[in-house]
Formats: structure tokens, C-alpha cells, sequence
């Protein structure tokens, strides 16, 4: 996922004008990025300002096509983990070395959590 | 880092000097980054424009070379110098010779049997910069 993630980040932000701070940069993988890869927005964004970063999709794509109860909760991350590393690999080419992990709580809404790794 | 991922030079003889101002320029293209960054100047374009003029009088008194610079958002750089004898040269077709190398070097990342930071031995961008090259000499 994060050469993948690398690759897309390059062909996404070709045309975008440069990034102010890390929050803009946050805002893009919330908004450009994620309509592009999985066609919705990132429902909601929560940071404590430093350096985290959790990131809500109530009806992510890789998920709603399994059932909503609790049968597959225990083995949904490991659909996460491609798009982990999306997020990571995009980030990493935009300057921004971060770890990136996930939680699903109830299907088919799911967490990312960035942390932000100061040089 | 800023170690070069491609270097070309068209004529061949005196490359040395075009190598070595495009290294001193990279100092230039930092500057202008990172006074972005404090300055709050609203520089959202990735082309940097004029780097700065150089005036080379060991080896021909009137040999001016110009640098001009772009980054991307992967914190990619892109240099060119030229002489500045070539004075059909305008600020468009420089911008449009940046949007090329842009968009080859995307494609390039786009490549997954290319690992970033490797130096660059694709064939495709080879020809799209000779054919830029020969446009312009």
C-alpha cells in the first residue's frame, strides 16, 4: 500500500498548488484524496494539533459489502491494512513521516489514526 | 537530500560548469522554500521562476547563465539552467517544459518496478527531454 500510495500522491497533487501546513496537507487526503480512491469524502477529521490525527469513514468501501453485524468485526482490520499503507505512502512523499493504524468499532465504520513523526 | 535523480546536458563540452550551477541554484530553491514557509508569502505556484543570473568570466566574458527552478509537492526539484544568449526563450515555454518534466516524473513514480530515489534510467523520459532539449538549442 505505501508504494502505492507513493505513486498516487505524485499523480494527485501534480496540478495542486503548493501545501500551506500539515493541517492542509490532512484536509487533501480527507477530501481530493479520498474521493478519488474510494468515490466519498473522509465523514469526519478529529487532530489534537499535535501531531494526531483520526480519520472516520462511517461507510468505508472496503467494508460495506460485508455484513454490518458482528460476525467479520474481529477480521475487518485486516482490509485496512492496504489503505494504511496508502495513507502512510502519501504522506511519506509529501514530506510527512507518520505511522498509520486502524480500528473498526462497528461495521462498516471504521478509524485511521496518523501519527505524526517529527524528524 | 538533493542528489540528483537526472542530470542532462546539451552541448557536452563545459558540463562541468552547468553541473555545478545547478548544485549551487538547489541553495537558491531552499531559500525561496523556506522563506514561503515564514514570509506568509501566498506562493502557491509550484514554478519558482528565475533563480538567478550567473556571470561565467573565466571561460567566455559573455556567457551569462540563468536558473530557473520549480518544486513539486513531493518536494521534488526540478533545475534548468540555460544561456542566457537564448533569449527566445520566454516564461511560458519555460513553464511548459516544467509541466513535461512533471508529468514524466509522475509517470515514472507511477512505475511500481521503480523505487523513489533511484537515479532515473527510463527510456521514455530520455526521449521526452532530448526532444525538449532539441526544441530549444
Amino acid at each position: 500500500g505505501f508504494r502505492v500510495g507513493q505513486g498516487l500522491i505524485e499523480r494527485f497533487t501534480k496540478d495542486t498548488s503548493r501545501f500551506k501546513d500539515e493541517l492542509d496537507i490532512m484536509k487533501f487526503i480527507c477530501k481530493d484524496f479520498w474521493t478519488t480512491v474510494f468515490k466519498k469524502q473522509i465523514d469526519n477529521l478529529r487532530t489534537n494539533h499535535q501531531g494526531i490525527y483520526v480519520l472516520q469513514d462511517n461507510k468505508f468501501r472496503l467494508l460495506t459489502q460485508m455484513s454490518a453485524g458482528k460476525q467479520y468485526l474481529e477480521h475487518a482490520p485486516k482490509y485496512l491494512a492496504f489503505t494504511c499503507g496508502l495513507i502512510r505512502g502519501g504522506l511519506s512523499n509529501l514530506g510527512i513521516k507518520s505511522i498509520v493504524t486502524a480500528e473498526v468499532s462497528t461495521m462498516p465504520a471504521c478509524k485511521f489514526q496518523v501519527m505524526i513523526q517529527k524528524m | 537530500q538533493n542528489y540528483p535523480l537526472y542530470i542532462r546536458s546539451v552541448p557536452t563540452e563545459n558540463e562541468l560548469k552547468f553541473h555545478y550551477t545547478v548544485h549551487t541554484s538547489l541553495d537558491v530553491v531552499d531559500e525561496k522554500i523556506s522563506a514561503m514557509g515564514k514570509a506568509m508569502v501566498d506562493q502557491r505556484d509550484l514554478y519558482l521562476g528565475l533563480l538567478y543570473p550567473t556571470e561565467d568570466y573565466k571561460v567566455h566574458p559573455s556567457s551569462a547563465r540563468v536558473a530557473y527552478g520549480y518544486v513539486t509537492n513531493s518536494k521534488v526539484k526540478f533545475v534548468m539552467v540555460v544561456d542566457s544568449s537564448n533569449t527566445a526563450l520566454r516564461d511560458n515555454e519555460i513553464r511548459s517544459m516544467f509541466r513535461k518534466l512533471h508529468n514524466s516524473y509522475t509517470d515514472i513514480m507511477c512505475n511500481p518496478f521503480y523505487n523513489p530515489g533511484d537515479r532515473i534510467h527510463s527510456k521514455a523520459f530520455d526521449n521526452m527531454v532530448t526532444s525538449m532539449m532539441m526544441q530549444v538549442c
